[in-house]
């Protein structure tokens, strides 16, 4: 089930352990990404998740930021 | 994207907003005057000060024009309220277009809520562009 969350919550359940995804296109993720996120371009989640993913830590999906 | 903190990428080795913005610039509330904050700015150096509550989220802007108005006036009537404000992460190419373009000598940094990360000014993103340009040149 999917949660909205902030920045701080982002930070912590990092440090917990968890996976950080951005869906951005490859240029996009090249230029730029946070810190130990993995690429998984969004039309390719379906298929790529469960290889690149692993089920049992939490998945912290995030593109670009427009704020 | 990380709200002024670390990211990895190519873009990381070119300075953004967030990077030149200038963290001292004078801050004062909306209940001061302009005497007080024209005085504390001029002290530090500064023709320019930001108008931001307690938790530093940014409400007006003084240039040097609001910081030479009515010395009696409170802050909340001289303020440029709600100033265009950037990320952090705006490139310096993409500012630098903007505040000529709108002829502006400064713009506030701000995180994706609104508080101050510093004032960007116009003279610092043309000097950092110029030596990227002259850097550039040389490899």
């Amino acid at each position: 089930m999917a949660k909205e969350i902030r920045r701080e919550e982002v930070r912590r359940l990092v440090a917990a352990g968890a996976q950080l995804v951005e869906v951005l296109p490859s240029p996009e993720y090249e230029e730029e990404h946070l810190p130990g996120a993995v690429h998984v371009p969004l039309r390719r989640i379906e298929a790529q998740a469960n290889d690149v993913l692993d089920r049992n830590r939490a998945v912290i999906v995030y593109c670009w930021d427009t704020a | 994207m990380a709200a002024g903190l670390p990211t990895e990428g190519t873009n990381t080795q070119h300075p953004r907003a967030g990077d030149l913005a200038r963290r001292d610039v004078p801050t004062c509330s909306l209940n001061e005057k302009v005497a007080e904050v024209r005085a504390r700015a001029k002290e530090k150096g500064w023709n320019a000060a930001v108008v931001v509550n307690e938790e530093r989220v940014v409400f007006g802007l003084l240039r040097s024009n609001e910081l030479e108005s009515d010395a009696h006036v409170l802050i909340e009537h001289a303020m440029r309220p709600g100033p265009s404000t950037f990320r952090p992460y705006v490139s310096l190419h993409e500012m630098l277009h903007f505040m000529v373009d709108h002829k502006l000598e400064s713009s506030p940094i701000t995180t994706g809520d609104g508080r101050l990360v510093g004032l960007l000014l116009q003279t610092d993103v043309a000097e950092a562009m110029r030596k990227e340009v002259q850097e550039a040149k040389k490899k």
